[in-house]
């Protein structure tokens, strides 16, 4: 969110003004009487256009801060929450630019961009006018020193006089990006304010979760648990790699783009079937023991909407046996918190033994199938009811 | 023929020691690959028994290929040593580098791969499942037993469904499948892989495996209408998946109006591409295809 990149922002030395978090209209405020002068009211959720969904307003005075916190808190910006704005002193930019380092898959490299003429209108410039955008490729292996700063402000075109203040800009903006192992450091605005000081009025940083988890144990402190889904967080806590979806099939499968294709395979099965819906992607990975499919089961059986359950496992690594031993050894668990019925294909790696498991077991809620096919278009039966 | 990886192939493991690099180059040496060594500093000069084979233990990969005459490194070290083990690899100069490891901080593999410019090493990976060439060679952790030899190339971002499309066209059989791994920064892409098997006279048709993110696909595509004369059947995972949801792979996200499984399936048609829309359709356009070779 804009306050935790410009938190980032100013770490690094990059001109930012970081204003109060609230959560309350109370402390909005209080927050602009402290601030004084004109304040802007800023929604803060994950997602851009919040100026254009009403979740960015000026107040000239604390009792319009008030008012429009009291707006904007609750509200919904593309799906998301706002549960917090950000109070910050007005200050109007002469001039709006853009501004952000990359990660560019195409090239398999970085990419910076840059433009004069952007600012937050930046998409629409670059339909516009595309030579207006500067595409600056960045080596990975030397990434950005001052003479690389000082090609970027060059080519960018920033005027004159802003020269040295844009290139440790630049510089600053670099060591965002690398030393928090960011994936998009972005300023849109970058704003050129009275006085010809340039600042980063709004932002946007993109975190690898890869390297939080090797590197960045302090990146965990930016991830606000109330806004994820119950769920998710469930999951996330289980170590489960698990995305809530809305429908009533709950997926379970080993590896991502065979989880990815199971619930395509269910979509299609569930058009013939009243037009029921997977319920999430769950991924158990290699080693699907006993608890991880407990862990598994007990997440998706705790997702009201779901009416059915697809286990869909392909046994490479994984054996077709252990993952039915996961499997009784879940419903053993649960107890009778399993209650919905559970379709089952194994297939791969000892799937006799894994389906012997299964056959022996005779539990009411397994349904052994085949195929995937066969399989999905069970589970969307049993799921519409 | 096979491509990449073959009855000659010579593989040493980097990480040999660890719980994922002994359990797997157990299975590799299981599967009748031919594994020659294993790479670990602190346990340089003794030997490992696995899969009833005394594997001796180099302290550097430079040392191993002098040793034995290795030509293959799979490397299975964790994330945070991932970068090192890599370009330790190809300083050595080894003409084949797979790199397993799941997790790999981007940035790292983004200067592992400006590090290859110019060098003589090729990477597959990371976090992928790495290479087989049935009944002659096994780079990786594709159960060996799936599919045999046969006609068919894959190249695949995706594990699990390199394992279901081999399951699904075993009575074929492959002369490679290739998994390329879903991070966004691998080693060798889709392009790489299909121009190989053009090349390879013994591969009569390719099956590309695609996912949502990125642009991959598109590009794949471009290069198959301009460069690929054989059968192409394509398949893509991840029609239903949401805008905004990373659907495990760190690559597979579908960001605005771009790396969407219908783009990607489009591009392809457009390049003369039979697209499945399950794995089990694809399978059958196959099918379909190599019955009329």
């Amino acid at each position: 969110m804009e306050y935790q990149a410009k938190e980032l922002f100013a770490k690094h030395g990059v001109t930012t003004t970081l204003g109060v978090v609230v959560e309350t209209a109370e402390e909005a405020k209080a927050a602009a009487e402290q601030l004084g002068g004109v304040t802007v009211v800023k929604a803060q959720v994950k997602a851009g256009g919040r100026g254009k969904a009403g979740g960015v307003k000026l107040a000239k005075t604390p009792d319009e801060a008030f008012e429009h916190a009291s707006n904007i808190l609750g509200m919904e910006i593309k799906g998301l929450r706002v549960n917090r704005v950000l109070i910050t002193p007005a200050t109007p930019p002469v001039e709006e630019y853009y501004f952000s380092f990359l990660l560019d898959r195409s090239n398999r490299s970085y990419l910076c961009i840059a433009s004069v003429e952007g600012g937050v209108e930046i998409e629409e410039v670059a339909k516009t006018n595309p030579d207006a955008v500067k595409q600056i490729p960045v080596n990975a292996l030397t990434g950005v020193d001052a003479e690389k700063a000082a090609a970027i402000v060059d080519e960018a075109k920033f005027p004159a006089e802003l020269r040295d203040q844009a290139i440790t800009l630049v510089q600053n903006l670099w060591k965002v990006f690398v030393e928090e192992d960011a994936t998009l450091v972005e300023v849109n605005p970058l704003a050129r304010l009275e006085g010809d000081k340039l600042e980063a009025l709004d932002g946007k940083v993109s975190l690898d979760d890869n390297a939080s988890e090797v590197r960045h144990h302090d990146h965990e402190d930016f991830e606000i648990r109330e806004e994820a889904d119950p769920l998710e967080a469930k999951a996330k806590d289980l170590g489960l790699n698990y995305v809530k979806l809305d429908g009533e099939i709950g997926i379970i499968g080993n590896g991502a783009g065979l989880v990815m294709s199971t619930l395509d395979v269910v979509a299609y099965a569930g058009e013939k079937h009243g037009g029921v819906k997977p319920a999430n992607f769950l991924d158990i990975g290699g080693g699907a023991n006993a608890q991880v499919m407990a862990n598994g089961l007990d997440v998706i059986l705790n997702d009201p909407q779901v009416k059915s359950v697809f286990v869909n496992v392909f046994g490479g690594i994984t054996a077709c046996d252990e993952v039915a031993n996961g499997i009784k050894g879940a419903l053993e668990i649960l107890g009778d918190e399993a209650s919905k019925p559970l379709v089952v294909r194994l297939d791969g790696n000892n799937v006799e033994q894994g389906r012997a498991i299964l056959d022996e077991l005779n539990h009411p809620l397994i349904t052994q199938v085949d195929t995937m096919d066969g399989a999905a278009d069970k589970a969307a039966e049993l799921a519409n009811v | 023929m096979a491509i990449y990886l073959n009855s000659d192939s010579k593989i040493i493991v980097q990480g040999m020691t660890g719980g994922m690099g002994a359990k797997h180059t157990t299975l590799m040496v299981e599967s009748g690959a031919n594994i020659v060594g294993g790479v670990n500093a602190r346990k340089a000069g003794t030997t490992v028994e696995l899969g009833g084979k005394e594997l001796p233990v180099f302290g550097t990969v430079e040392e191993a290929m002098k040793e034995t005459g290795a030509d293959v490194s799979v490397a299975f070290v964790p994330p945070a040593f991932t970068k090192d083990a890599c370009i330790e690899a190809i300083d050595a100069e080894i003409p084949l580098l797979v790199v397993i490891t799941e997790g790999v901080p981007v940035q790292d593999t983004a200067e592992v791969f400006a590090y290859l410019e110019g060098k003589s090493t090729r990477m597959i990976g990371p976090n992928c499942p790495g290479i087989i060439s049935p009944e002659q060679s096994l780079a990786g952790i594709t159960p060996h037993t799936i599919a045999g030899k046969g006609p068919i190339g894959l190249v695949s971002k995706s594990g699990t469904l390199t394992y279901q499309m081999m399951y699904e066209l075993r009575d074929f059989g492959f002369t490679t499948a290739i998994g390329i791994g879903g991070d966004p920064i691998i080693g060798t892409t889709h392009i790489d892989a299909l121009q190989a098997f053009e090349d390879d006279p013994e591969t009569k048709a390719i099956v590309m495996i695609g996912e949502i993110g990125g642009d991959a696909e598109e590009r794949a595509a471009a290069y198959i209408k301009a460069n690929i004369t054989k059968p192409v059947v394509g398949y893509v995972a991840g029609f239903t998946a949401p805008e905004g949801k990373t659907m495990g792979h760190a690559g597979a996200i579908v960001s605005g109006s771009s790396g969407t499984a219908q783009a990607k399936k489009e591009a392809l048609e457009a390049a003369g591409v039979k697209v499945g829309k399950t794995p089990s359709e694809t399978a059958a356009l196959m099918r379909e295809i190599m019955q009329n070779l």
